[in-house]
């Protein structure tokens, strides 16, 4: 609910820059390991962007894959799961690197 | 991510304009740097706004002519971010050492920041920020120590942010060359996305709540700089695993460094007042060290 306050926050301020009204699609990168479930932000989504310059705008989300640091392999190695050991040499000291991070990346306005 | 927790405006105790700032800011920050910053932005690389007709528009609502895309590359918490970098950028001015303690409620966060503080009161300067949805019970725990404290009421919020710190800062004397706590609110979950600007993050996993926390909330555990086991007086009633919390928090935060605390009898405690004063004395060297570099 907190990250869709502050996606709502982020288009009002875009808003405000860009010149427009309304907000009929948000697109999200949202990495694998962004601790983000994305039927919850779906959910939040709805809720607090009602009356706003979002209401009923869609929101699509672009999931991008998850990186580790493998401590054994002294390497960056692509992860599927947060808990999977590393695909390469099966160690399970790994540190996510990558697929952390959630972006809002455009809005499609009027 | 919690999907229950309004986040909505949160009070600190003792303020005259519990729910104004939030508006208040709200308003400044529309007219302030933010916004600037976007027409800055706007300004440097053209590529920001792509008007109508260009490919990926027509591509996603052909026949739409009047929508257009606006590219943004924002993190959804940049603002928080923006705040907890104006709080770092203060407490290395100040030399103090903030320190993020994360855990679910009844861990025993308070009980072992009230032996913390029992055992440093009067060595260094010292002082603490509750972070609870309601009451003000903890800051009042912590005042009875002598060291200043101020409560942040979050309200339906789940989680302290940076600018609920920031307001709290207000209200705190210095405290330059020594410890700020912040006593996160007791969850699992999201507190760990959100930075308050902290040196160090701290986790505290009790021995009462299952070996297994780390792997079912990675994300609080992953975030630490150094994870608390605490109650262990009670191991020997429970049965507990402490060989396998070790695993656990090990498979998602290999580098993290791991205690075991008992704020009861004081066993391990002299290790976790070792640990904070070796981070203030480097926090302290790394300060001087930023202040000769700016300086040059």
């Amino acid at each position: 609910m907190a990250l869709c306050e502050s996606l709502l926050q982020a288009m009002e301020e875009a808003a405000v820059a860009n010149a427009f009204t309304r907000v009929r699609r948000v697109r999200l990168e949202v990495g694998r390991f962004a601790g983000v479930e994305v039927e919850a932000l779906r959910f939040g989504f709805d809720v607090v962007t009602r009356g706003s310059l979002a209401d009923g705008a869609e929101l699509l989300v672009l999931e991008r894959p998850g990186q580790g640091w493998c401590f054994d392999c002294g390497d960056t190695v692509e992860l599927t799961a947060r808990l999977d050991p590393c695909p390469r040499c099966g160690g399970e000291r790994l540190a996510p690197n990558g697929g952390t991070e959630m972006t809002i990346k455009d809005l499609e306005v009027e | 991510m919690c999907t229950v927790c309004g986040c909505s405006g949160a009070t600190v105790d003792g303020s005259d304009h519990h729910h104004g700032h939030d508006h208040d800011h709200g308003d400044h920050h529309a007219h302030g740097h933010d916004h600037d910053h976007d027409h800055r932005h706007e300004a440097h690389d053209h590529g920001g706004t792509i008007d109508f007709g260009a490919g990926p528009a027509r591509a996603h609502v052909p026949g739409l002519s009047q929508a257009r895309m606006v590219e943004i590359e924002r993190g959804i918490l940049a603002k928080n971010d923006g705040y907890a970098a104006a709080n770092r950028r203060r407490f290395a001015g100040s030399g103090t050492l903030a320190v993020n303690l994360l855990s679910s409620p009844g861990s025993g966060k308070t009980t072992l920041l009230v032996a913390t503080l029992e055992r440093l009161h009067g060595r260094l300067p010292l002082a603490v920020i509750e972070g609870d949805q309601q009451t003000e019970l903890d800051a009042d725990r912590i005042r009875a120590t002598g060291v200043p404290a101020v409560q942040v009421n979050t309200g339906k919020g789940c989680h302290l942010d940076a600018h609920m710190v920031g307001h709290a800062l207000e209200r705190l004397p210095g405290v330059g060359g020594g410890l700020l706590f912040i006593e996160n609110v007791g969850n699992l979950v999201c507190p760990a996305a959100f930075d308050l600007g902290e040196a160090a993050r701290v986790a505290l996993l009790s021995v009462t709540e299952g070996e297994d926390k780390p792997l079912k909330y990675p994300d609080t555990f992953a975030g630490a700089d150094l994870v608390l086991v605490t109650k262990t007086d009670l191991v020997p009633h429970l049965g507990t695993d402490l060989a396998a919390i070790e695993r656990a928090v090990a498979r998602v935060n290999p580098k993290a460094t791991l205690h075991h605390v008992s704020a009861r009898t004081g066993e391990g405690m002299d290790g976790w007042q070792a640990w904070l004063l070796e981070r203030r004395d480097r926090w302290l060297a790394d300060g001087a060290a930023r202040v000769t570099r700016a300086a040059e």
